[in-house]
């Protein structure tokens, strides 16, 4: 089982990497973007084949280590 | 006095660090980050500047799991003293031993150059040597110095007189190089034993390289 991890910066923490590229896609002239999040996707390869485990093993992950909580959210995805 | 100076796989400011401490009259040990336990005669430690584990993830992410920094955190919290510089600083917040976190600067550019710095509070062995509202000269040097706290965690702060410098001009008034909430340089926590800050007081010792404002700084840490 794979688990993808996406991580990024809070809703209300100013995400400057996104600004600069939303600024970049401006110039661009392309039209119509309202806003620009820059994340990381973290991506696991799992032994386990138990949706149940590998949530709770991945989000224990996500607190410890794969987000920093004070300024991130992350979602999970299991494909 | 004995000041023990962390190191890991990445850290570069460990020998300024200890060049510092040593000229101002302490002894010092530099410890690699797998030491489990800390020598016993330890005053301060230092987590010095760098780019631990390259700064992979997050900086300081990974070198907050370091075997060393068990004994950091129980040392910590049973009152001893610490010091983070830097990648030291956040190391610290990673770890949980301070509060926030450093973002990468709103500029997005890496920023190296000297800065003034507004004492706050000195209301703590840091910066017992000088007096609120003194101006010092301090060089910077980082990526992620985007200090970040939420409202109430700044109010906490403020509250408590944890926040010991801010980026000023040299008349005191703010002027923010790098985005960090209320221009905050350095903090400390709310017992005021652990210390974190960006700027390098390590690399102001000497006035004939640009500025001598760290050795009052640093000085605090020797009247324990």
């Amino acid at each position: 089982m794979k688990a993808i991890v996406n991580v990024s910066l809070k809703a209300g923490v100013l995400d400057s990497q996104g600004k600069a590229v939303h600024h970049a896609l401006d110039s661009l002239h392309f039209s119509g973007v309202n806003d620009v999040r820059v994340g990381k996707q973290i991506i696991l390869k799992l032994d386990t084949v138990d949706k149940e485990k590998a949530m709770k093993d991945v989000t224990q992950m996500c607190e410890d280590l794969l987000a920093n909580t004070v300024i991130e959210d992350y979602e999970i995805e299991l494909v | 006095m004995k000041v023990t100076i962390l190191q890991f796989p990445g850290t570069n400011c460990e020998y300024d660090t200890q060049h510092a401490f040593e000229a101002l009259g302490a002894t010092t040990e530099i410890l690699w980050h797998k030491a489990e336990s800390l020598p016993s005669d330890t005053d301060l430690i230092v987590v010095a500047g760098g780019f631990s584990y390259g700064d992979y993830l997050r900086s300081g992410a990974i070198a907050r799991f370091s075997p060393v920094m068990k004994a950091v955190s129980a040392y910590a919290n049973n009152g001893g003293k610490v010091l983070g510089i830097c990648n030291g600083f956040q190391v610290l917040t990673e770890a949980g031993l301070l509060p926030g976190a450093l973002k990468r600067n709103e500029s997005l550019h890496f920023i190296s150059k000297h800065h003034t710095l507004k004492v706050e509070n000195n209301d703590n062995i840091f910066l017992e040597k000088l007096n609120n509202g003194d101006i010092v000269n301090i060089p910077i040097a980082h990526h992620d110095g985007n200090y970040f706290i939420d409202e109430d965690g700044l109010k906490d702060l403020e509250s408590n007189n944890q926040v010991l410098l801010r980026y000023t001009d040299e008349n005191g008034e703010i002027k923010n190089p790098n985005g960090s909430v209320s221009s905050i340089a350095g903090i400390c926590n709310k017992e005021k034993n652990v210390f974190g800050l960006m700027p390098h007081p390590e690399r102001a010792m000497e006035s004939i390289l640009g500025s001598d404002d760290g050795v009052k700084m640093l000085q605090g840490f020797l009247q324990a």
